[in-house]
């Protein structure tokens, strides 16, 4: 079994060399379909390797391969190998799922793209990389699937590069992303003079009981934090990903919704053992996910633009997902993960349609009931909103209800992280609903001249599939509460490390966490019903509502900010402190000196020229120079 | 066959030369022979050097030696041998040379011979520098390269290349001038402690050097070397060096010239002077450290592309010559490898620059913009080299900067983090500049080329596809599958380390330090 888990990464490998070296010998439509067959491959793959992972007892779900030494010196020895457990199979399946499913998307979106080879070529490199991110045994091949996916992100943000904003929207991302990669790579190095060895397998056995300095533990896993805010768009580092909608739409569903910036959740969860040790740090993810959450769905509240509002909604549920496993609920956070996945694909793809049928607009001022013109689009919309939504029976429900409980008794009762999430469930349902609404009910605002269609069903299938995953996707995972056994707890149990094992296991919960999942619910309701007195009912409120609480507005409106303070802080005072660099240092005080003694020899060469004449007699010159001062030292020495 | 094994390496070495001479006797009109003599030669070199590879066996002796009397009386000896640490620089040089001759096609049609004639005696003398085992030898070869590099500078250069190839020159010979004196001392010392004068570098390493002898002799030898790495604050020869060169020397001067310095730092300073180097290693480190970040810095702000070149190879050097001091294992086989990642991807940007300035005239970021959409497969190449200097994992550069910062941490582990965050900068000021160049609307010189009496501007030809293929292939190759190459280095590394060790005791690693306090604290806590 072990010896086809290469196939997993080959397939996609394959298809995006065929497609980037071939590609003027295909045609667009046999691009698209090598490019989809290169990735059901690696799914079909997957799935057989989930089931042979099944027909195991639980403490042996496990295939290894190794495949070859990468980089091996002394002491160090870093191997391309693959491990494909529990987390591995939840991550390709949802990598190669839902990838699938977009790429057979993107046959109809990108229909008659000019750069469509440098798509699919683009996209499958993706694929491959963020399967190589999930395999990974060791951290550095993880860290090579890291950048790999966030150089495929600035590849397909800046895909039409003409357009200088779009180019630059992938050139912030790709600089964003690196300053957590800094991170990562000195925590690597941390890591391996500790433990001598990068394997995480390897480290997992001797980290615990480990003789480490006291902060050791903090210290490094911090630094991976830094690399997991990178590159899942956490405060303070999230400013990348909105921009980041400039990218083709089903480029933001796959990689800036439902894979790579979830690979930030995926390196904690993968380092469960060191977090675990590391109650700082936990604590510190708790508090960057939920204010994340919080903060990045004031944002999305006022939003003018589908795929911003989407952007920030992201951004805030990845919040959700850092929030789950800083309280230790590493399984709730995969589960969200994977729901997310689902239904946040769904939306993008869903405004993708939108903004398909609308011959590319995107402002949700111009667009408005089209519910009736595009009924496919609206119906499988309609079930990610209320996914997302939190509202009972669907996936969102059951996913943030396990963080929301997770949050809960972390601090054994009401405390700060659970109510701020527990707020942002309502703003989530409200600005879910506004889009909703403004997209989809209400007077059409659309140009007179639009004629709002129906997307191909190339597109609306896979939009109609994720919508059952959206329903169904939460059925893995039915709590004990509600009479389920939760089974996606216990098969990634043997991976994560349970971190509040004793409280969980505690008989009298129940009612606890039934009456949290009713609260939760309320305001989830209550977020809908204000949505929809503010934009179905009563539209003039809104304007009245903006006027009245304006800096507020303004603040969420401008995004609070950010980006014009690290242009005044960060950016531009480097730029200056560089030009100075060169100006002073470079150009005045080192050339300045050397050109001085340049001058003065050039008025003795004149004085020797008048002996000698041309190049090799001045150099042979200074080596007799040489000569004699030798001579005197030797002599006088 | 075994005459071929015994006298391989001086084949390679002087076979250049050999071209060189026969270019000579040809006349300066029979310009396409004079530049097929050329190729030829270098590529047979590459070819045969290809043959020391594979026969190269992975341990730390110094191997396909040849010695033979040459200034008897005076203990000089014609003496090459090569170990892991010089095999792949040797085989930089062969395989950069060809890669040179066959850029300059279209560049270069002013005194053809001559610039050939040029740069095969150059490639002996950069030979000849990495198979040195006379410290006489190795001073002629050090100084033979220089006079072929002054003209190429001099002769085919730019605007400004007199003022370009005087400062080369002056800042060169500064130091070389100081390498000589050091060498005389140890020739002088040789005959008070072995009893008979000699420049043979394996009986020098033997001496035993006063403290105050070993920081003297040190310094020479390192500013030399400091000077042609080059280290900061020694660099300003480069950028003009680089922007007045033809593309071929800008080729050669980054991916040969420059890692001399490197390897006269791992031949020469340490063994030679083991003391001198933990003495010194703080501050060659604090500059190297100064130099990766302020190289980036400065590179950020530059508006010429070749300048921008220039100063990024600044601070790839800084990593290089950080490996090198921090004397780990995986340092300084990360500082080997980075010193042919660099001799690679920085060669073939300047290679790239170079293409595109016989196309356009200009080497001004802000001519261009939009050039993605004209020549596509340029524009590929292009950011597949940048991403491998940035160090993007699975290509080549990040083998190297990985095993430096890894490496370096043990020794030097403030340098080891401020290096690391360095690769925040190189995605900057790479990316940005790719970013002005390729993408956005078309810029002033796209506008023109839409002329209909403007040129176009073509994309890659068959030519400049030859030239950029075998780097691409060796991008990937060191990117990916890297183990020949540093199985190959470590036993000479290995050695080095440990010599180094021996004679000065072992660095402890901080890191290592904090554990057996622990151990002990927890001890008397039982």
């Amino acid at each position: 079994m072990s010896d086809t888990l290469y196939l997993i990464t080959l397939f996609p490998l394959v298809g995006f060399l065929v497609n980037g070296l071939l590609g003027r010998w295909i045609s667009e439509r046999q691009s698209g379909l090598i490019a989809s067959l290169a990735v059901l491959g690696s799914l079909l793959v997957s799935a057989q390797l989930l089931l042979g992972l099944l027909a195991r007892p639980a403490e042996d779900r496990l295939f290894v391969q190794l495949l070859f030494a990468w980089i091996p010196v002394g002491d160090l020895n870093i191997d391309v190998m693959y491990r494909f457990d529990p987390l591995t199979a939840v991550m390709t399946l949802v990598i190669t799922g839902v990838g699938l499913l977009i790429h057979i998307y993107s046959l109809g979106y990108m229909r008659g793209d000019p750069g469509i080879r440098r798509y699919y070529a683009f996209l499958n490199l993706f694929t491959f990389m963020m399967l190589n991110l999930v395999l990974a045994d060791n951290l550095v091949l993880l860290f090579m699937g890291w950048e790999g996916v966030g150089l495929c992100s600035y590849l397909l943000i800046g895909f039409w590069f003409a357009d200088e904003a779009k180019a630059r929207a992938g050139l912030k991302a790709f600089i964003v992303n690196r300053i957590g990669d800094a991170g990562f790579i000195i925590a690597m190095v941390l890591l391996f003079h500790q433990f001598g060895t990068l394997s995480m397998s390897e480290m997992a056995g001797k980290a615990e009981g480990a003789l480490v300095g006291p902060n050791f533990f903090t210290i490094v896993t911090l630094l991976l934090l830094v690399g997991a805010i990178g590159k899942s768009a956490q405060i303070p580092l999230f400013v990348w990903l909105p921009d980041a909608m400039a990218g083709p739409t089903p480029v933001s569903a796959l990689i800036h919704a439902a894979t790579m910036v979830t690979a930030g959740v995926y390196l904690i969860v993968r380092n469960s053992l060191l977090f675990s040790l590391a109650p700082t740090t936990m604590a510190t993810v708790a508090a960057i996910g939920v204010l994340t959450a919080f903060l990045a769905a004031t944002i999305a509240m006022t939003q003018t633009d589908i795929k911003k509002v989407l952007a920030y909604s992201t951004i805030s549920q990845l919040g959700y997902m850092f929030m789950a496993v800083g309280v230790g609920a590493f399984s709730a956070g995969i589960f969200h993960l994977m729901t997310h996945a689902f239904f946040k694909a769904l939306l993008f793809l869903g405004a993708g349609s939108v903004i398909h049928g609308l011959d590319g607009e995107q402002e949700l001022g111009k667009m408005g009931g089209l519910k009736h013109r595009m009924p496919g689009t609206h119906w499988t919309m309609l079930i990610g909103v209320l996914a997302i939504s939190g509202i009972p029976g669907l996936s969102g429900f059951f996913s943030k209800d396990e963080i929301l409980w997770g949050a809960f008794i972390w601090h054994d009762g009401v405390n700060w992280i659970w109510l701020l999430g527990i707020m942002t469930a309502g703003l989530t349902a409200f600005y879910m609903f506004r889009l909703y609404f403004l997209v989809f009910h209400g007077p059409a605002r659309w140009p007179g001249d639009t004629q709002p269609h129906e997307s191909p069903s190339v597109m609306t299938i896979p939009l109609t599939l994720l919508a059952y995953l959206a329903i169904l996707g939460g059925y893995v995972g039915i709590p004990e509460a509600l009479g389920g056994i939760n089974r996606f707890h216990h098969f990634l149990a043997p991976v994560v490390i349970s971190y509040h094992t004793a409280i969980a296991a505690a008989p009298n919960t129940r009612p606890l966490e039934l009456l949290l999942m009713a609260v939760s619910t309320v305001v989830s309701l209550g977020g809908v019903y204000y949505a929809y007195r503010i934009y179905r009912v009563q539209p003039a409120l809104a304007e009245q509502l903006a006027r009245r609480l304006r800096p507020l507005y303004g603040l969420s409106r401008n995004r609070y900010y950010v980006d014009e303070f690290y242009q005044a802080v960060v950016v531009r005072p480097f730029q200056k402190l560089s030009g100075l660099c060169w100006n002073w240092f470079d150009v005045r005080a080192i050339d300045g000196l050397v050109n001085a003694s340049a001058r003065s020899i050039a008025r003795l060469s004149g004085v020797v020229r008048q002996l000698q004449s041309g190049l090799i007699q001045h150099y042979a010159s200074l080596i007799l120079l040489g000569v004699i001062f030798i001579m005197l030292y030797i002599t006088m020495g | 066959m075994d005459g071929l094994q015994q006298h391989l390496l001086s084949l390679i070495i002087f076979l250049p030369t050999a071209g060189a001479g026969i270019i000579i006797l040809l006349k300066e009109s029979q310009r396409a022979i004079v530049r097929q003599v050329a190729l030829g030669t270098s590529l047979v070199t590459f070819g045969l050097s290809l043959l020391l590879f594979t026969g190269f066996s992975a341990n730390d002796h110094f191997q396909y030696i040849e010695k033979v009397e040459w200034i008897a009386n005076y203990g000089i000896s014609y003496h090459v041998g090569i170990d892991g640490i010089s095999l792949l620089l040797v085989l930089l040089t062969t395989f950069i040379t060809p890669v040179a001759i066959l850029s300059s096609k279209v560049a270069i049609n002013d005194r053809v011979k001559g610039f050939m004639v040029s740069l095969l005696v150059m490639e002996t003398g950069m030979l000849g520098v990495f198979a040195a085992l006379d410290m006489f030898l190795f001073y002629v070869f050090w100084e033979a390269m220089l006079i072929p590099m002054y003209l190429l500078i001099g002769i085919w250069g730019g605007e400004r290349r007199l003022y370009a190839a005087i400062k080369f020159v002056l800042f060169t010979m500064f130091g070389s001038l100081l390498m000589l004196v050091a060498i005389l001392v140890l020739y002088s010392l040789s005959k008070v402690q072995l009893g008979h004068y000699t420049t043979n570098y394996l009986e020098l390493t033997s001496l035993t050097l006063s403290a105050s002898m070993q920081t003297w002799l040190f310094l020479a030898f390192a500013l030399s070397f400091a000077i042609k790495v080059p280290l900061f604050p020694f660099h300003t020869w480069l950028p003009d060096a680089h922007v007045e060169a033809p593309t071929a020397g800008s080729v050669i001067l980054a991916g040969v010239l420059l890692k001399m310095g490197g390897y006269g730092f791992l031949r020469y300073c340490i063994p030679l002077f083991p003391q001198a180097t933990a003495q010194f290693t703080p501050w060659i480190v604090g500059l190297a450290v100064i130099g990766i970040i302020y190289g980036g810095m400065v590179a950020l702000v530059q508006t010429d592309i070749k300048k921008l070149v220039a100063y990024s190879s600044v601070s790839h050097l800084g990593y290089v010559v950080l490996g090198i001091f921090a004397l780990s294992l995986q340092s300084v086989s990360g500082s080997i490898i980075q010193m042919v990642n660099h001799g690679l991807s920085t060669g073939a940007l300047f290679l790239l620059v170079g293409m595109l300035y016989e196309r356009t005239h200009t080497r001004q970021i802000a001519d261009y913009g939009g050039l993605a959409e004209v020549m596509p497969h340029y524009s590929v190449v292009f950011i597949i080299v940048t991403l491998a200097s940035i160090g993007l994992p699975g290509l080549n550069g990040f083998v190297g900067e990985f095993l430096i910062i890894v490496g370096s941490y043990g020794t030097q582990p403030t340098a080891a983090i401020l290096a690391a965050l360095g690769v925040i900068l190189s995605a900057v000021y790479l990316l940005w500049m790719v970013h002005r160049v390729f993408y956005g609307p078309p810029g002033a010189i796209l506008q023109a080329s839409r002329d209909e009496a403007a040129p176009k501007l073509a994309d890659l030809s068959r030519r400049e596809w030859a030239v950029m293929v075998p780097i691409l292939a060796l991008i990937f190759v060191l990117g990916v599958y890297p183990k020949p190459f540093l199985s190959r280095i470590e036993p000479a590394v290995r050695r080095l380390v440990v010599t180094y060790q021996t004679a000065h005791g072992p660095v402890v690693p901080a890191a290592e330090l904090v554990d057996e306090q622990l151990i002990m604290i927890e001890k008397e806590m039982n």
